[in-house]
Protein backbone atom coordinates (compact mmCIF):
# COMPACT_ATOMS: atom_id res chain seq x y z
CA UNK A 1 0.00 0.00 0.00
CA UNK A 2 2.61 2.68 1.06
CA UNK A 3 4.45 1.07 -2.01
CA UNK A 4 1.41 1.60 -4.20
CA UNK A 5 0.73 5.55 -2.80
CA UNK A 6 4.69 6.40 -3.29
CA UNK A 7 4.60 5.24 -6.96
CA UNK A 8 1.28 7.24 -7.42
CA UNK A 9 2.55 10.25 -5.94
CA UNK A 10 5.18 10.04 -7.61
CA UNK A 11 3.52 9.83 -11.23
CA UNK A 12 1.40 12.60 -9.67
CA UNK A 13 4.79 14.72 -8.78
CA UNK A 14 5.72 14.11 -12.46
CA UNK A 15 2.41 15.03 -14.38
CA UNK A 16 2.30 18.22 -11.99
CA UNK A 17 4.25 20.06 -13.77
CA UNK A 18 3.95 19.15 -17.07
CA UNK A 19 0.56 20.13 -17.07
CA UNK A 20 1.23 23.47 -15.71
CA UNK A 21 4.25 24.26 -17.93
CA UNK A 22 2.19 23.39 -20.54
CA UNK A 23 -0.65 26.19 -19.92
CA UNK A 24 2.58 28.27 -19.47
CA UNK A 25 3.25 27.75 -22.71
CA UNK A 26 0.45 27.91 -24.34
CA UNK A 27 -0.21 31.67 -22.88
CA UNK A 28 3.18 32.38 -24.54
CA UNK A 29 2.75 30.82 -27.64
CA UNK A 30 -0.63 32.75 -27.88
CA UNK A 31 1.17 36.17 -26.71
CA UNK A 32 3.17 35.64 -29.63
CA UNK A 33 0.86 34.95 -32.31
CA UNK A 34 -1.58 37.88 -30.90
CA UNK A 35 1.01 40.37 -31.25
CA UNK A 36 2.42 39.08 -34.44
CA UNK A 37 -1.68 39.11 -35.79
CA UNK A 38 -1.48 43.08 -33.92
CA UNK A 39 1.09 44.09 -36.11
CA UNK A 40 -0.07 42.72 -39.05
CA UNK A 41 -3.13 45.26 -37.70
CA UNK A 42 -0.93 47.65 -37.56
CA UNK A 43 0.08 47.07 -41.65
CA UNK A 44 -3.80 46.59 -42.44
CA UNK A 45 -3.21 43.49 -43.50
CA UNK A 46 -4.32 40.92 -41.54
CA UNK A 47 -6.18 37.31 -42.67
CA UNK A 48 -9.35 35.61 -41.91
CA UNK A 49 -7.68 32.28 -41.36
CA UNK A 50 -5.25 33.91 -38.43
CA UNK A 51 -8.09 35.03 -37.15
CA UNK A 52 -9.70 32.10 -36.89
CA UNK A 53 -6.65 29.89 -36.04
CA UNK A 54 -6.06 32.06 -33.02
CA UNK A 55 -9.45 31.46 -31.78
CA UNK A 56 -9.37 27.77 -32.50
CA UNK A 57 -6.32 27.96 -30.22
CA UNK A 58 -8.65 29.94 -27.22
CA UNK A 59 -10.95 27.05 -27.50
CA UNK A 60 -8.63 24.25 -27.34
CA UNK A 61 -7.08 26.02 -23.85
CA UNK A 62 -10.76 26.78 -22.93
CA UNK A 63 -11.06 22.96 -22.67
CA UNK A 64 -7.69 22.12 -21.28
CA UNK A 65 -6.35 20.50 -24.43
CA UNK A 66 -3.39 22.51 -24.26
CA UNK A 67 -1.03 20.53 -26.70
CA UNK A 68 -3.55 21.44 -29.48
CA UNK A 69 -3.65 24.89 -28.52
CA UNK A 70 -0.10 25.27 -28.48
CA UNK A 71 -0.02 23.84 -32.04
CA UNK A 72 -3.17 25.94 -33.11
CA UNK A 73 -0.74 29.29 -31.27
CA UNK A 74 2.31 28.61 -33.43
CA UNK A 75 0.40 28.34 -36.85
CA UNK A 76 -1.55 31.47 -36.28
CA UNK A 77 1.51 32.91 -35.19
CA UNK A 78 3.12 31.81 -38.42
CA UNK A 79 -0.01 33.12 -40.69
CA UNK A 80 0.43 36.34 -38.98
CA UNK A 81 4.10 36.82 -39.55
CA UNK A 82 3.23 35.39 -43.30
CA UNK A 83 0.90 38.25 -43.62
CA UNK A 84 3.13 40.72 -42.48
CA UNK A 85 5.65 39.55 -44.91
CA UNK A 86 3.19 40.14 -47.56
CA UNK A 87 2.56 43.32 -46.80
CA UNK A 88 5.98 44.37 -46.46
CA UNK A 89 7.05 42.77 -49.86
CA UNK A 90 3.89 43.99 -51.67
CA UNK A 91 4.81 47.65 -50.64
CA UNK A 92 6.91 47.66 -53.70
CA UNK A 93 5.92 44.46 -55.83
CA UNK A 94 2.39 46.13 -56.40
CA UNK A 95 4.38 48.13 -59.13
CA UNK A 96 4.86 45.03 -61.37
CA UNK A 97 1.47 44.13 -61.82
CA UNK A 98 0.45 47.80 -63.29
CA UNK A 99 -0.89 47.73 -66.78
CA UNK A 100 1.39 50.31 -68.63
CA UNK B 1 20.53 55.70 -53.54
CA UNK B 2 23.14 52.66 -55.02
CA UNK B 3 26.46 54.12 -53.98
CA UNK B 4 29.00 54.29 -56.02
CA UNK B 5 29.78 52.21 -58.92
CA UNK B 6 32.45 51.96 -61.83
CA UNK B 7 30.78 53.90 -64.86
CA UNK B 8 30.87 51.17 -67.68
CA UNK B 9 29.69 48.31 -65.09
CA UNK B 10 27.20 50.99 -63.66
CA UNK B 11 26.10 51.60 -67.31
CA UNK B 12 25.87 47.75 -68.10
CA UNK B 13 23.46 47.42 -65.00
CA UNK B 14 21.32 50.05 -66.48
CA UNK B 15 20.91 48.73 -69.71
CA UNK B 16 20.48 45.33 -68.60
CA UNK B 17 17.65 46.74 -65.47
CA UNK B 18 16.20 48.25 -68.19
CA UNK B 19 15.66 45.62 -70.94
CA UNK B 20 14.18 44.03 -67.67
CA UNK B 21 11.60 46.97 -67.21
CA UNK B 22 12.58 47.20 -63.53
CA UNK B 23 14.20 51.20 -63.99
CA UNK B 24 10.90 52.18 -65.55
CA UNK B 25 9.50 50.50 -61.88
CA UNK B 26 11.56 52.42 -60.28
CA UNK B 27 11.58 55.80 -62.31
CA UNK B 28 7.23 55.42 -62.33
CA UNK B 29 7.89 55.07 -58.03
CA UNK B 30 9.20 58.58 -57.83
CA UNK B 31 7.40 59.91 -60.74
CA UNK B 32 3.98 62.24 -60.56
CA UNK B 33 0.81 59.67 -61.40
CA UNK B 34 -0.56 60.20 -64.98
CA UNK B 35 -3.86 59.16 -64.24
CA UNK B 36 -4.99 60.07 -68.36
CA UNK B 37 -2.11 57.50 -69.22
CA UNK B 38 -3.35 55.10 -66.83
CA UNK B 39 -6.67 55.32 -67.86
CA UNK B 40 -5.91 54.97 -71.73
CA UNK B 41 -3.12 52.07 -70.89
CA UNK B 42 -6.61 50.70 -69.26
CA UNK B 43 -8.31 50.57 -71.66
CA UNK B 44 -5.99 49.67 -74.52
CA UNK B 45 -5.35 46.70 -72.16
CA UNK B 46 -8.75 45.27 -72.25
CA UNK B 47 -9.38 46.01 -76.18
CA UNK B 48 -6.24 44.13 -77.39
CA UNK B 49 -7.16 41.12 -74.86
CA UNK B 50 -10.98 41.28 -76.35
CA UNK B 51 -10.96 42.99 -79.69
CA UNK B 52 -14.68 40.94 -80.70
CA UNK B 53 -15.75 43.05 -77.62
CA UNK B 54 -17.53 46.76 -78.01
CA UNK B 55 -15.78 49.02 -75.77
CA UNK B 56 -18.66 49.58 -74.38
CA UNK B 57 -19.85 46.28 -73.35
CA UNK B 58 -17.39 45.56 -71.03
CA UNK B 59 -19.38 47.13 -68.49
CA UNK B 60 -21.71 43.91 -68.94
CA UNK B 61 -18.83 42.20 -67.26
CA UNK B 62 -18.59 38.40 -67.81
CA UNK B 63 -21.91 38.80 -70.24
CA UNK B 64 -19.57 40.92 -72.74
CA UNK B 65 -16.65 37.89 -72.38
CA UNK B 66 -19.85 34.74 -72.04
CA UNK B 67 -22.13 33.77 -75.43
CA UNK B 68 -24.62 31.93 -72.79
CA UNK B 69 -24.07 33.77 -69.86
CA UNK B 70 -25.17 37.11 -72.22
CA UNK B 71 -28.30 34.70 -73.73
CA UNK B 72 -29.34 33.93 -70.43
CA UNK B 73 -28.52 37.60 -68.92
CA UNK B 74 -30.87 38.95 -71.68
CA UNK B 75 -33.40 37.15 -71.20
CA UNK B 76 -33.28 37.94 -67.42
CA UNK B 77 -33.37 41.39 -68.41
CA UNK B 78 -36.71 41.29 -69.77
CA UNK B 79 -38.06 41.29 -65.97
CA UNK B 80 -34.98 41.82 -64.35
CA UNK B 81 -34.37 40.75 -60.19
CA UNK B 82 -33.26 43.82 -59.60
CA UNK B 83 -36.79 45.53 -60.51
CA UNK B 84 -37.84 45.41 -56.89
CA UNK B 85 -35.01 47.12 -55.10
CA UNK B 86 -35.52 50.24 -57.77
CA UNK B 87 -38.80 50.68 -57.16
CA UNK B 88 -38.44 50.81 -53.71
CA UNK B 89 -35.42 53.04 -54.02
CA UNK B 90 -37.70 55.70 -56.41
CA UNK B 91 -40.14 55.68 -53.82
CA UNK B 92 -37.10 55.87 -50.95
CA UNK B 93 -35.84 58.75 -53.20
CA UNK B 94 -38.81 60.88 -52.91
CA UNK B 95 -39.99 60.46 -49.27
CA UNK B 96 -39.09 63.83 -47.57
CA UNK B 97 -37.36 63.44 -43.98
CA UNK B 98 -38.71 63.92 -40.63
CA UNK B 99 -37.93 67.60 -41.53
CA UNK B 100 -39.60 68.27 -44.71
CA UNK B 101 -36.43 67.69 -46.88
CA UNK B 102 -35.84 65.45 -49.43
CA UNK B 103 -32.23 63.47 -50.92
CA UNK B 104 -32.86 65.88 -53.83
CA UNK B 105 -31.87 68.50 -51.69
CA UNK B 106 -28.08 67.42 -51.09
CA UNK B 107 -27.69 66.70 -54.90
CA UNK B 108 -27.18 68.53 -58.04
CA UNK B 109 -29.59 68.85 -60.35
CA UNK B 110 -32.13 67.10 -57.49
CA UNK B 111 -29.73 63.72 -57.55
CA UNK B 112 -31.57 62.88 -60.80
CA UNK B 113 -28.78 61.86 -63.46
CA UNK B 114 -25.69 61.94 -61.53
CA UNK B 115 -24.43 59.60 -60.97
CA UNK B 116 -21.42 58.85 -63.51
CA UNK B 117 -20.29 61.87 -61.21
CA UNK B 118 -19.26 59.59 -58.23
CA UNK B 119 -16.83 59.50 -56.46
CA UNK B 120 -15.48 62.99 -56.99
CA UNK B 121 -12.53 64.10 -54.63
CA UNK B 122 -13.84 67.01 -51.77
CA UNK B 123 -11.27 69.26 -52.31
CA UNK B 124 -12.59 70.80 -49.06
CA UNK B 125 -12.66 67.74 -46.31
CA UNK B 126 -9.29 67.22 -48.55
CA UNK B 127 -11.23 62.97 -49.11
CA UNK B 128 -12.93 60.78 -51.81
CA UNK B 129 -17.12 60.83 -51.65
CA UNK B 130 -18.91 57.95 -52.97
CA UNK B 131 -22.34 58.10 -53.68
CA UNK B 132 -23.18 55.95 -50.69
CA UNK B 133 -21.27 58.60 -48.45
CA UNK B 134 -22.76 61.40 -50.14
CA UNK B 135 -26.30 59.88 -49.50
CA UNK B 136 -25.49 58.75 -45.74
CA UNK B 137 -24.09 62.50 -45.00
CA UNK B 138 -27.15 63.59 -46.71
CA UNK B 139 -29.34 61.64 -44.27
CA UNK B 140 -27.19 63.05 -41.05
CA UNK B 141 -27.18 66.67 -42.34
CA UNK B 142 -31.11 66.31 -41.82
CA UNK B 143 -31.08 64.37 -38.64
CA UNK B 144 -31.77 60.68 -39.99
CA UNK B 145 -29.68 57.51 -39.02
CA UNK B 146 -27.18 56.38 -41.36
CA UNK B 147 -27.87 53.33 -43.81
CA UNK B 148 -25.98 50.38 -43.64
CA UNK B 149 -23.99 50.43 -46.60
CA UNK B 150 -23.99 47.06 -47.83
CA UNK B 151 -27.26 46.30 -49.07
CA UNK B 152 -31.10 46.64 -48.77
CA UNK B 153 -31.95 50.46 -48.51
CA UNK B 154 -28.27 51.79 -49.59
CA UNK B 155 -28.70 49.68 -52.48
CA UNK B 156 -31.93 50.58 -53.34
CA UNK B 157 -31.36 54.25 -53.09
CA UNK B 158 -28.23 53.99 -55.37
CA UNK B 159 -29.94 51.24 -57.86
CA UNK B 160 -32.22 54.55 -58.32
CA UNK B 161 -29.75 57.03 -59.03
CA UNK B 162 -27.79 54.57 -61.13
CA UNK B 163 -30.58 54.18 -62.70
CA UNK B 164 -31.02 57.21 -64.24
CA UNK B 165 -28.24 58.38 -65.30
CA UNK B 166 -28.47 54.51 -67.48
CA UNK B 167 -26.03 55.35 -70.50
CA UNK B 168 -24.25 58.25 -69.60
CA UNK B 169 -20.79 57.77 -69.35
CA UNK B 170 -18.86 57.82 -66.11
CA UNK B 171 -16.87 61.47 -65.73
CA UNK B 172 -14.71 61.31 -63.10
CA UNK B 173 -12.68 63.91 -62.03
CA UNK B 174 -9.12 64.28 -61.01
CA UNK B 175 -8.51 67.96 -59.50
CA UNK B 176 -5.23 69.70 -60.12
CA UNK B 177 -4.16 68.62 -56.25
CA UNK B 178 -1.59 66.96 -54.85
CA UNK B 179 -3.98 65.16 -52.07
CA UNK B 180 -6.91 64.04 -55.03
CA UNK B 181 -3.71 62.59 -57.16
CA UNK B 182 -2.36 60.75 -54.01
CA UNK B 183 -5.88 59.20 -53.43
CA UNK B 184 -5.99 58.02 -56.93
CA UNK B 185 -2.69 56.59 -56.64
CA UNK B 186 -3.66 54.92 -52.85
CA UNK B 187 -6.75 53.85 -54.89
CA UNK B 188 -4.77 51.95 -58.21
CA UNK B 189 -2.04 51.16 -55.50
CA UNK B 190 -4.77 48.77 -53.07
CA UNK B 191 -6.06 47.65 -56.78
CA UNK B 192 -2.84 45.70 -57.60
CA UNK B 193 -1.45 44.97 -53.66
CA UNK B 194 -1.99 41.58 -53.25
CA UNK B 195 -3.80 40.50 -50.09
CA UNK B 196 -5.26 37.44 -47.81
CA UNK B 197 -3.89 34.04 -47.23
CA UNK B 198 -4.50 33.17 -51.54
CA UNK B 199 -2.64 35.86 -51.77
CA UNK B 200 -4.75 37.44 -54.68
CA UNK B 201 -5.31 41.44 -55.92
CA UNK B 202 -7.59 42.67 -57.78
CA UNK B 203 -6.06 42.60 -60.75
CA UNK B 204 -4.80 38.96 -60.12
CA UNK B 205 -8.50 38.15 -61.09
CA UNK B 206 -9.98 40.94 -63.09
CA UNK B 207 -6.85 41.65 -65.07
CA UNK B 208 -5.09 38.60 -65.54
CA UNK B 209 -7.75 36.71 -65.75
CA UNK B 210 -11.27 38.07 -67.52
CA UNK B 211 -13.29 35.08 -68.82
CA UNK B 212 -11.82 32.54 -67.24
CA UNK B 213 -13.49 30.76 -64.65
CA UNK B 214 -12.75 30.81 -60.80
CA UNK B 215 -14.55 27.71 -59.33
CA UNK B 216 -18.29 28.48 -60.86
CA UNK B 217 -17.75 31.89 -62.34
CA UNK B 218 -16.90 33.66 -64.84
CA UNK B 219 -14.47 36.58 -64.15
CA UNK B 220 -15.13 39.94 -64.97
CA UNK B 221 -12.55 42.22 -66.54
CA UNK B 222 -11.88 45.54 -64.26
CA UNK B 223 -12.64 47.72 -67.07
CA UNK B 224 -16.27 49.14 -66.51
CA UNK B 225 -16.40 46.82 -63.06
CA UNK B 226 -18.67 49.23 -61.50
CA UNK B 227 -20.42 50.57 -64.29
CA UNK B 228 -23.74 47.86 -63.30
CA UNK B 229 -23.34 48.74 -59.56
CA UNK B 230 -25.18 47.92 -57.41
CA UNK B 231 -26.27 44.58 -58.75
CA UNK B 232 -28.53 41.55 -57.53
CA UNK B 233 -26.52 38.68 -57.34
CA UNK B 234 -28.16 35.11 -57.72
CA UNK B 235 -25.33 34.27 -55.00
CA UNK B 236 -26.20 36.97 -52.46
CA UNK B 237 -30.47 36.31 -53.61
CA UNK B 238 -30.70 40.14 -53.27
CA UNK B 239 -28.96 43.57 -53.67
CA UNK B 240 -25.34 44.46 -53.01
CA UNK B 241 -23.57 48.05 -53.26
CA UNK B 242 -19.95 48.72 -54.18
CA UNK B 243 -19.42 48.54 -50.46
CA UNK B 244 -20.78 45.01 -50.09
CA UNK B 245 -18.37 43.40 -53.01
CA UNK B 246 -15.38 44.98 -52.05
CA UNK B 247 -15.92 43.38 -48.29
CA UNK B 248 -16.54 40.26 -49.96
CA UNK B 249 -14.25 40.04 -52.27
CA UNK B 250 -11.68 40.76 -49.28
CA UNK B 251 -12.65 38.48 -47.51
CA UNK B 252 -13.00 35.25 -50.98
CA UNK B 253 -8.88 35.79 -50.74
CA UNK B 254 -9.35 35.29 -46.96
CA UNK B 255 -8.23 38.88 -45.80
CA UNK B 256 -9.66 40.68 -43.50
CA UNK B 257 -12.07 43.24 -45.00
CA UNK B 258 -12.13 46.93 -43.97
CA UNK B 259 -15.10 48.29 -42.54
CA UNK B 260 -17.53 49.84 -45.33
CA UNK B 261 -16.63 53.02 -46.98
CA UNK B 262 -13.00 52.94 -45.39
CA UNK B 263 -10.38 55.38 -46.73
CA UNK B 264 -8.78 52.45 -49.14
CA UNK B 265 -12.10 51.38 -50.42
CA UNK B 266 -13.22 55.26 -51.40
CA UNK B 267 -9.83 55.74 -52.77
CA UNK B 268 -9.95 52.03 -55.04
CA UNK B 269 -13.36 53.37 -56.46
CA UNK B 270 -11.93 56.49 -57.55
CA UNK B 271 -9.55 54.72 -59.01
CA UNK B 272 -11.57 52.00 -60.81
CA UNK B 273 -14.26 54.27 -61.96
CA UNK B 274 -11.52 57.05 -63.53
CA UNK B 275 -10.27 54.28 -65.62
CA UNK B 276 -13.60 53.13 -66.71
CA UNK B 277 -14.20 56.79 -67.44
CA UNK B 278 -16.49 57.19 -70.93
CA UNK B 279 -17.96 53.75 -70.58
CA UNK B 280 -21.73 54.20 -69.54
CA UNK B 281 -23.38 53.73 -66.47
CA UNK B 282 -25.44 50.38 -66.74
CA UNK B 283 -26.62 50.15 -63.36
CA UNK B 284 -28.34 48.62 -61.46
CA UNK B 285 -27.15 45.53 -62.81
CA UNK B 286 -27.58 41.78 -62.64
CA UNK B 287 -25.48 38.90 -62.07
CA UNK B 288 -25.13 35.32 -61.17
CA UNK C 1 -49.76 48.24 -51.34
CA UNK C 2 -47.67 47.84 -54.52
CA UNK C 3 -48.83 44.26 -55.80
CA UNK C 4 -46.42 41.35 -55.39
CA UNK C 5 -46.68 40.08 -58.67
CA UNK C 6 -45.09 41.80 -61.81
CA UNK C 7 -46.09 40.09 -65.18
CA UNK C 8 -45.97 40.77 -69.03
CA UNK C 9 -48.08 38.38 -71.44
CA UNK C 10 -47.47 38.75 -75.28
CA UNK C 11 -49.62 36.93 -77.80
CA UNK C 12 -47.96 35.62 -80.60
CA UNK C 13 -50.39 34.31 -83.50
CA UNK C 14 -52.17 31.44 -80.98
CA UNK C 15 -49.75 31.37 -78.77
CA UNK C 16 -49.07 33.59 -75.57
CA UNK C 17 -45.90 33.66 -74.06
CA UNK C 18 -46.33 34.92 -70.08
CA UNK C 19 -43.33 36.36 -67.89
CA UNK C 20 -44.06 36.91 -64.37
CA UNK C 21 -41.85 37.77 -61.23
CA UNK C 22 -43.12 37.69 -57.93
CA UNK C 23 -41.79 39.15 -55.06
CA UNK C 24 -41.88 36.60 -51.93
CA UNK C 25 -39.28 36.08 -49.33
CA UNK C 26 -39.89 31.88 -50.35
CA UNK C 27 -37.61 30.90 -46.85
CA UNK C 28 -37.48 27.14 -46.80
CA UNK C 29 -37.49 26.93 -43.38
CA UNK C 30 -33.81 25.48 -43.25
CA UNK C 31 -32.03 28.66 -43.14
CA UNK C 32 -30.53 29.89 -40.09
CA UNK C 33 -30.64 33.67 -38.72
CA UNK C 34 -27.03 35.66 -38.03
CA UNK C 35 -28.55 34.52 -34.26
CA UNK C 36 -28.28 30.90 -34.77
CA UNK C 37 -32.22 30.46 -35.12
CA UNK C 38 -34.21 28.62 -37.78
CA UNK C 39 -36.08 30.95 -40.25
CA UNK C 40 -39.38 29.78 -40.42
CA UNK C 41 -40.71 28.42 -43.37
CA UNK C 42 -42.52 30.94 -45.23
CA UNK C 43 -43.27 30.09 -48.98
CA UNK C 44 -45.74 30.45 -52.14
CA UNK C 45 -47.92 26.82 -52.34
CA UNK C 46 -50.32 27.85 -55.26
CA UNK C 47 -49.75 29.91 -58.17
CA UNK C 48 -52.19 30.15 -60.43
CA UNK C 49 -52.52 32.03 -63.91
CA UNK C 50 -55.98 31.71 -65.20
CA UNK C 51 -57.91 33.07 -68.74
CA UNK C 52 -61.24 32.90 -69.09
CA UNK C 53 -61.76 31.09 -65.89
CA UNK C 54 -59.85 28.62 -66.87
CA UNK C 55 -56.09 27.58 -65.23
CA UNK C 56 -53.75 27.78 -67.93
CA UNK C 57 -50.62 27.00 -65.29
CA UNK C 58 -50.98 25.87 -62.29
CA UNK C 59 -48.15 25.44 -59.78
CA UNK C 60 -47.70 23.50 -56.48
CA UNK C 61 -44.46 24.85 -54.80
CA UNK C 62 -42.56 23.75 -52.05
CA UNK C 63 -39.47 25.53 -50.61
CA UNK C 64 -37.02 24.30 -53.13
CA UNK C 65 -38.19 27.62 -55.13
CA UNK C 66 -36.10 30.49 -54.67
CA UNK C 67 -36.44 34.00 -53.50
CA UNK C 68 -38.69 36.33 -56.00
CA UNK C 69 -39.18 33.68 -58.55
CA UNK C 70 -39.48 34.13 -62.20
CA UNK C 71 -41.64 31.91 -64.31
CA UNK C 72 -42.08 31.84 -67.94
CA UNK C 73 -44.39 29.69 -69.79
CA UNK C 74 -46.56 29.65 -72.60
CA UNK C 75 -50.07 28.56 -73.85
CA UNK C 76 -52.76 28.32 -76.86
CA UNK C 77 -56.37 29.72 -77.12
CA UNK C 78 -56.27 33.29 -76.00
CA UNK C 79 -55.80 36.35 -77.94
CA UNK C 80 -54.57 39.95 -77.59
CA UNK C 81 -56.77 41.96 -75.57
CA UNK C 82 -57.99 39.07 -73.34
CA UNK C 83 -57.29 39.26 -69.71
CA UNK C 84 -54.97 36.78 -67.56
CA UNK C 85 -55.51 36.43 -63.42
CA UNK C 86 -52.65 35.93 -61.57
CA UNK C 87 -53.09 34.65 -57.72
CA UNK C 88 -50.80 32.87 -55.77
CA UNK C 89 -51.10 31.55 -52.06
CA UNK C 90 -48.46 30.36 -48.87
CA UNK C 91 -48.30 28.45 -46.53
CA UNK C 92 -49.11 31.05 -43.85
CA UNK C 93 -52.58 32.02 -45.69
CA UNK C 94 -51.38 35.24 -47.08
CA UNK C 95 -51.96 35.44 -50.63
CA UNK C 96 -52.10 38.22 -53.63
CA UNK C 97 -53.48 38.61 -57.12
CA UNK C 98 -53.53 40.67 -60.03
CA UNK C 99 -55.01 40.76 -63.73
CA UNK C 100 -53.15 41.57 -67.10
CA UNK C 101 -53.89 42.42 -70.19
CA UNK C 102 -52.40 40.25 -72.89
CA UNK C 103 -50.45 42.26 -75.19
Amino acid sequence: MTRVLLIASLVIAAAAPARAASEADFKAAYAAAEAAEQEAGGLRNQWITTETTLSAAKTAAEKGDFDAAIASAKEAEALAKASIFQAASEKERWRDAVIH
Amino acid sequence: MRGRFVPALFLALISAALAAGVIVQAATAGETPNPAADAKAFRDFYVKKFPNVKLEDFVNGPYSLNEDMRRQWQEKEEFPPYEFALESGKEMFATPFKNGKTYADCFENGGIGVRQNFPYFDVKQGEVVTLELALNRCRAANGEAPLSYVKDDMASLTAYMAYTSRGKPFDIRIPDDPRALAAYENGKRYFYTRRGQLNFSCASCHVQSPGERLRAEILAPALGILNAMPIYRSEWAGMGTISRRFITCNSQTRAVPEEAQSENYRDLEYFLSYVSNGLPISGPGARP
Amino acid sequence: MASTIRVRAIANGDTTEVQALIQHPMDSGFVKDAQGQLIPAHFIQQLTFEHNGKGVFIADWGPAVAKDPYVKFAFKGAAKGDELKISWVDNKGASDSTRAKIQ
